[in-house]
């Protein structure tokens, strides 16, 4: 038993560094893994703010109604008593951000102020201008940084993830990690490893996700035996810009302040937009969802959005554009709320959006869907937790806006001290772990390493990377049919066949990036094959999870939790199901179209 | 011909910290809305020169892609900024790309930046809870009081400022404008205030404020606009005050 056990924890965004702060607090000692300096994680790029109901605004809003829009936003598919817990938990977090110092937006009174945002009807949202990840993560990486000068934590920034080490009896017994400058491969004792490696946008090529953001590490474990869990569910957001490099996010925010999303009625109107007459506007969303207007869920207002310009053909100009329109609202309210977005676009584009609506389309922004954990953040290999995005337990179908930041804090705070009290039940600490166990899986990857930087192939695997994003993102993300689902599938096998002849154009040994990269489109062709898959199999529509084949829920037959596994021989994913925990919230169905 | 227009970039490459560096040009297909990150994008994924010589991919840090990580600070056409918001329709050609010089250089564009964190270590940029359990909420703060700390705390470490600043080498050690406004920003807070003693003796001494020759370089390149010299300013003052208090209690 290890009083002082060692947690390794994998990934600094929100959910690793609040792990790290409950570990250090305990009286753990942290090993911190992370590509990047942790204080450039993807975490920064969350624009809008977090949810919690304080009900400061006289409003009757209470941690139930939170609760109960998360649960009613994700159609039910999330097991509801950890996300009870979330809920209930959120106003305590808020408090410590900001006694952390955080600086969010105030009332007169010097009180925090609260925006709506989509799928509530209340004003629950804290935020810090419009950057309140970067807020957020800023004040958690002072308080690591606080304990990294006390001893307590050491941090491995530029190192990579490949592999859990796993002893004889499938117990995680600490990681296998590539220094990315050195490109040494090195093993990690831990008496419990922590996973928070985020997203895995870079699946789908452009999204609005981060370059690191290519779930990986997800699909390393999934491959060491790992449980992903509805990996089929992946969140469109209907308002990013499109970009040459990535889809940048335009903030829910902007519509929680006012925002409104139109299309010019006439097809092909070349007017410009400000010129527009109202009468000669479609607020389609406002027009379809009365009670809700612009403030619909994600995946309600993304398919809107694709049926406007794909079925009515009324997109901007006939590009695949709408408009997203602030030019109403004050620009001192906006330049207060909601600057830091604002800057992103006039930056990127180049109009300044107080004076010109933006021109916005739906992008990849968030999956629902990863490692499978119990309620204690624990994976079904013994001492291996996971927390944040890259696990799949809060959410369910549909993830509504803000509740990820809350989710991440609240499950780093989750991992932290269950994984510091799994250390000290332990029979058999790490340090009674043979070396050999480390050295195996040591030579597993560095076989690996030399496979590939010897590989005689013709290959290029950034172009295979390109092939998969387009693929990706042409069948597995808003509209999902069968047979494009099986083809897609089938198209994945021949990209990981064609792995098998890459070629490296770089095949130094410092500071590899191509080398690394080509590491991380193995592990997303993998991971594909469950998004795939899992798509194919659920023939129902459930919040993102859209087919126009089937077009209702079905509670009767997939009221259930997704559970892909490796089969190691077949190469390929097995799947079970896994009913859903409704015990506090019967199922209803969703509509936002009416009173509920 | 629009179909044939071509980027034309100029990249400086160094293969590890060691060796010399040298540099490579390459002639890329002109997209509308291709940012520096896209054009590096595009030679990984066809690393021939202009010449046609095959080569290897660029390495370079990179991450949001939307400036607020703080990654991708390198030089570009001699200017300090952020290589995502660097839209090519803005640059003169061919674009220069080099790496940071006032860093150790890891590999081409990367550079270490390290010790801007170990100076935030130094000055103690945290606020000092007591714990994470629930203490219940922070202090109150006017919405002035926030207006000023929010800009100072938008700061994305991409050192920047430490880049221009003709103070900022080797023989000085200056801590650097990221730092000192830091400082400002945690002086301020209510409860972050309690370290202010320790932090303004941070900055006394050798490699401190006083190394800032005001050469205003920092502001006018800083991508997220912070007042820094402001902040240079303010800071200078507090030093001094604590300075005199030292002294006197001696």
């Amino acid at each position: 038993m290890a009083t002082n056990p060692r947690i390794v924890v994998v990934g600094g965004g929100l959910a690793g560094l609040a792990a790290v702060i409950k570990v250090a607090e305990m009286g753990g000692q942290v090993d911190l893994f992370s590509i990047v300096p942790v204080k450039r994680s993807h975490s920064v790029c969350a624009q809008g703010g977090i949810n919690a109901a304080k009900n400061l605004k006289g409003e009757g809003d209470s941690t139930w109604q939170h609760f109960d829009d998360t649960v009613y936003g994700g159609d039910f598919l999330a097991n509801q008593p950890p996300v009870k817990g979330m809920c209930d938990a959120a106003p305590g977090i808020i408090d410590l951000l900001d006694r952390m110092g955080v600086p969010f937006n105030r009332t007169a009174e010097g009180l925090l102020d609260f925006r709506r945002f989509g799928g509530t009807l209340f004003n629950r949202t804290a935020f810090a201008g419009a950057t309140t990840g970067q807020q957020l993560l800023y004040a958690l990486d002072e308080q690591v940084r606080r304990y990294e000068s006390e001893g307590k934590v050491r941090k491995f920034e530029h190192w990579e993830f490949l592999s859990a080490v796993l002893d004889g009896n499938q117990v995680c017994r600490g990681i296998c990690a590539m220094d990315l400058r050195t490109m040494e491969v090195r093993t990690f004792p831990a008496d419990a490893v922590i996973i928070a490696t985020g997203g895995n946008g870079m699946i789908f090529g452009k999204s609005t996700n981060s370059v690191v953001c290519t779930g990986s590490a997800q699909s390393a474990l999934y491959q060491q035996g790992a449980f992903y869990a509805n990996g089929e569910f992946i969140q469109v957001h209907p308002t990013a810009i499109p970009g040459e490099d990535k889809l940048r996010l335009m903030s829910e925010s902007a519509r929680g302040e006012g925002g409104r999303v139109w299309v010019p009625k006439q097809p092909g109107d070349k007017r410009d937009p400000q010129s527009i007459p109202a009468g000669e506007r479609w607020y389609f969303l406002e027009e379809w969802y009365p009670k809700y207007g612009n403030l619909v869920p994600r995946d309600v207002a993304t398919r809107a959005i694709f049926k406007v310009v794909y079925e009515y053909n009324l997109g901007i100009d006939g590009q695949p554009m709408v408009y997203l329109d602030l030019t109403h609202i004050d620009r001192k309210i906006l330049d207060r709320k909601l600057e830091g977005i604002l800057e992103i676009y006039e930056k990127f584009v180049g109009d300044d959006p107080r004076d010109v609506p933006m021109k916005i389309f739906p992008g990849m922004h968030y999956t629902m869907g990863g490692l499978w954990v119990d309620f204690n953040q624990q994976t079904n290999i013994k001492g291996l937790f996971a927390a944040g995005e890259c696990e799949y337990q809060y959410h369910g179908a549909n993830r509504l806006g803000a509740n990820s930041l809350v989710s991440c804090i609240y499950g780093g705070f989750i991992s932290g001290p269950n994984a510091v009290k799994y250390a000290r039940s332990q029979q058999t600490s790490t340090d009674g772990i043979s070396s050999s166990v480390f050295e195996a899986e040591q030579r597993r990857q560095e076989g690996f390493n030399d496979l590939l930087i010897n590989n005689p192939g013709n290959e290029n695997p950034f172009q295979i990377w390109r092939e998969l994003g387009a693929l990706m993102t042409k069948n597995c993300t808003v509209i999902r049919y069968n047979k494009n689902l099986e083809e897609t599938d089938a198209k994945l096998v021949e990209l990981l066949q064609r792995f098998r002849n890459v070629n490296l154009s770089d095949k130094s040994m410092w500071a590899n990036t191509s080398f690394v990269f080509a590491r991380q489109v193995y592990n997303m062709l993998q991971l594909s094959r469950v998004i795939a898959q899992g798509a194919c199999l659920r023939n129902e529509s459930r919040g993102a999870h859209y087919k126009p084949d089937f077009p209702d829920r079905d509670d009767q037959n997939f009221l259930k939790t997704t559970k892909a596994y490796f089969a190691p021989d077949a190469d390929e994913p097995r799947f079970e199901f896994e009913p859903v925990d409704t015990s506090l919230i019967p199922p209803r169905p969703r509509r936002y179209d009416a009173a509920t | 011909m629009a179909d044939n227009k071509t980027v034309l970039i100029k990249v400086k490459r160094q293969n590890d910290p060691k060796s010399a560096p040298y540099w490579e040009e390459f002639e890329l297909n002109y997209r509308p809305g291709m940012n520096v990150i896209s054009a590096l994008m595009d030679v990984a994924l066809n690393p021939v020169t202009r010449t046609g010589q095959a080569t290897t991919a660029i390495a370079y840090d990179s991450n949001c892609l939307e400036e607020v990580c703080g990654s991708c600070a390198m030089l570009i056409n001699g200017r300090t900024r952020m290589a995502c918001s660097a839209l090519i329709d803005n640059l003169e050609q061919p674009v220069t790309i080099e790496p940071f010089t006032k860093f150790p250089v890891v590999r081409d564009l990367q550079v270490d930046r390290s010790v801007l964190f170990e100076n935030l270590k130094r000055v103690k940029a945290w606020v000092p809870v007591d714990g994470t359990y629930d203490l219940g909420s922070g202090p109150r703060l006017s919405p002035e009081e926030q207006e000023a700390a929010y800009p100072l705390s938008r700061c994305i470490s991409c050192c920047c400022c430490m880049e221009a600043c003709p103070q900022f080498n080797e023989q000085t050690g200056f801590v650097g404008a990221a730092a000192i406004s830091q400082v400002r920003l945690f002086n301020t807070h209510p409860t972050g205030k309690a370290l202010k003693t320790e932090r303004l003796r941070a900055l006394m001494g050798d490699g401190g404020i006083h190394e800032c020759g005001y050469a205003q370089n920092c502001v006018e390149v800083c991508p997220k606009e912070i007042p820094l010299t402001t902040s240079i300013a303010e800071v200078g003052g507090q030093v001094m005050l604590q300075a005199f208090k030292d002294l006197f209690r001696k």
